[in-house]
């Protein structure tokens, strides 16, 4: 909309300021499923951290082309066509992985976060900015789903990314879905407490799916 | 300080404005939790009689676990510590009595503190809970801790035995092994039903003496802090199913008698599912919620992967609680006439 764009507030506003999972509360679903393991998360984090700069990129370049009245199906194109990008190139290049998550990579074209962000920014800015800001709402779901892998990971399992590191397990609830949304309910209480009380936010997520 | 502030307000004294019923009485959260700890003396006596040191310690570490959590978190939030008022101390004590003999002791401590930190206080604190934070306590140490809180000691009944003999509960043999193996273990069905009514048999500290624990809900109904309304639709639901569904040779042969004193069902059913603040408060509510509870404890009984649903049952009914309260609730005095009236 304007050309003065700030780049850091959008990057911070990603990562922080509207964190997906723990301000917006959107995607929940794949961010309690995936998140029973570092790695897991991690590369989950990384399809949509691709899949958002792609599709705000095009969302921003087509914006002006779109007739407003069939814009969400359109977008719902472009989200799904870099989702089948993903998709194939995660099958050929990371079988492994691919086999453990390939259900919820094709979940991406569902994700709130990716539509919203296309509706709500790719559609009124210009290409530039809407690549940052695909890129930090990406790292800011990227970072949420590491930090919940480490904690579910390193309590339910005592490992990280694999490696064993604790030789019990502390909590086993904590790798089962149960503790999925323990793990996420505490961190957004957390991360809520800590803006109220160092940044003076009024705290608060909304709810999602 | 400097100068002595100008003219300041006197405390106001306060006035209460709240809408009816205004009843007037001696009751208080504080005597109310301390009455219930103490209705749960006898069970408690019985439970150290038969499994000795290790119930004591267990015992232990939940209550000073719990009320240490309590004060903590409530130093925490800045609000006004309430330790005194007995309830950190029954979920404590409700929690020990679901917790086997012989468990490492960090368990209690971690279980306390999932039930009155994460379950309790963060909800709001007491009254706001939506789940009973002793059962939470324990489900969640049960799933976290699998295997240390399923292997159960039999009784020793002497004090300072620390190498109690693991053996199975009832219910799981009977899950596991059938009636048959049940029968070998305690010789006849007299014995097997006088055991479970006395306490003499595997399982979690305060579950297993039937007797005490029927003394002491016999003592709450009488001061009328607990009404039937809850436990009995839930244990005659139990034994009614369990009557019907419960055997091997077809329809109505169960084995009622065992299944109702076997398990937590009689400590659950009095003691948790009674609870003010997570059961329903309309009283074809609860009959209902009973009845529920009862239901789905045999469900998961007979047909679940777990060999004792009570738990479960509770949790699970706890959530339905508010609706079962709105849809039940009667109709307000005055209203169906106002509904007929012309304008």
């Amino acid at each position: 909309m304007s050309n003065d764009v700030n780049y850091g507030t959008i990057i911070k506003n990603g990562i922080f300021g509207e964190n997906p999972v723990f301000r917006l509360a959107l995607s929940l679903c794949p961010a309690v499923a995936v998140t029973s393991g570092v790695k897991n998360g991690f590369l989950m984090g990384v399809a949509v951290f691709f899949v958002m700069i792609m599709v705000n990129g095009t969302v921003s370049l087509l914006r002006n082309y779109i007739n407003p009245k069939v814009r969400i199906p359109s977008y719902m194109f472009i989200i799904a066509t870099w989702v089948t990008v993903t998709d194939l190139v995660m099958a050929a290049f990371a079988r492994d992985v691919y086999k453990q998550m390939g259900l919820y990579i094709m979940l991406i074209v569902a994700f709130a976060i990716v539509l919203s962000r296309a509706e709500m920014f790719a559609s009124k800015n210009k290409l530039l900015p809407s690549i940052v800001d695909g890129a930090a709402m990406g790292m800011g779901f990227l970072l949420a789903l590491v930090m919940l892998g480490v904690f579910r990971e390193f309590l339910g399992k005592g490992s990280l990314w694999g490696y064993q590191i604790l030789d019990s397990k502390p909590l086993l609830i904590m790798i089962l879905p149960t503790g999925g949304f323990f793990a996420m309910g505490l961190m957004m209480g957390w991360l809520n407490w800590i803006d109220r009380k160092f940044f003076g936010g009024t705290g608060g997520g909304g709810g999602g799916h | 300080m400097e100068a002595p502030a100008k003219e300041q307000p006197k405390e106001p004294r306060k006035l209460i404005v709240s809408i009816g019923p205004h009843v007037h009485d001696t009751e208080s959260t504080a005597k109310i939790m301390w009455t219930v700890s103490g209705a749960l003396l006898p069970a408690t006596l019985m439970s150290v009689y038969y499994f000795g040191m290790p119930a004591i310690l267990v015992m232990l570490v939940c209550l000073i676990s719990s009320m240490v959590s309590e004060a903590a978190v409530q130093w925490m939030l800045k609000k006004p510590i309430t330790i005194t008022d007995g309830s950190a101390f029954l979920t404590g004590l409700l929690l020990a009595m679901n917790l086997p003999a012989n468990v490492p002791l960090y368990i209690p401590a971690v279980g306390s503190f999932v039930a009155i930190v994460i379950t309790k206080h963060l909800f709001g604190g007491l009254g706001f809970n939506i789940f009973n934070p002793a059962l939470i306590g324990r489900a969640f140490v049960l799933i976290s801790f699998p295997k240390l809180m399923t292997t159960y000691v039999e009784p020793t009944m002497r004090v300072m035995a620390m190498d109690a003999k693991t053996t199975a509960t009832p219910l799981v043999l009977l899950k596991e092994e059938g009636m048959a193996k049940l029968l070998e273990v305690f010789h006849t069905k007299a014995a097997l039903y006088q055991d479970l009514f006395l306490g003499n048999r595997a399982g979690s500290l305060g579950e297993t003496s039937v007797i005490m624990l029927l003394l002491g809900a016999a003592f709450l109904l009488m001061k009328r802090y607990i009404t039937w309304h809850v436990p009995l639709p839930f244990i005659a639901t139990v034994g009614i199913l369990s009557w019907l569904f419960g055997g091997k040779e077809g329809l109505m042969t169960g084995d009622a008698i065992f299944h109702m004193m076997s398990g937590g069902l009689i400590l659950g059913a009095f003691f948790m599912a009674t609870d003010y603040v997570t059961g329903p408060s309309v009283r074809s509510a609860q009959v209902l919620f009973g009845i529920s509870c009862g239901a789905l404890t045999v469900l998961i009984r007979l047909k679940g992967g777990y060999p004792e649903g009570v738990m479960f049952a509770i949790l699970l009914m706890n959530c339905f609680a508010p609706l079962l309260d709105r849809g039940m609730r009667s109709p307000v005095f005055g209203k169906a006439e106002a509904k007929g009236v012309k304008k």
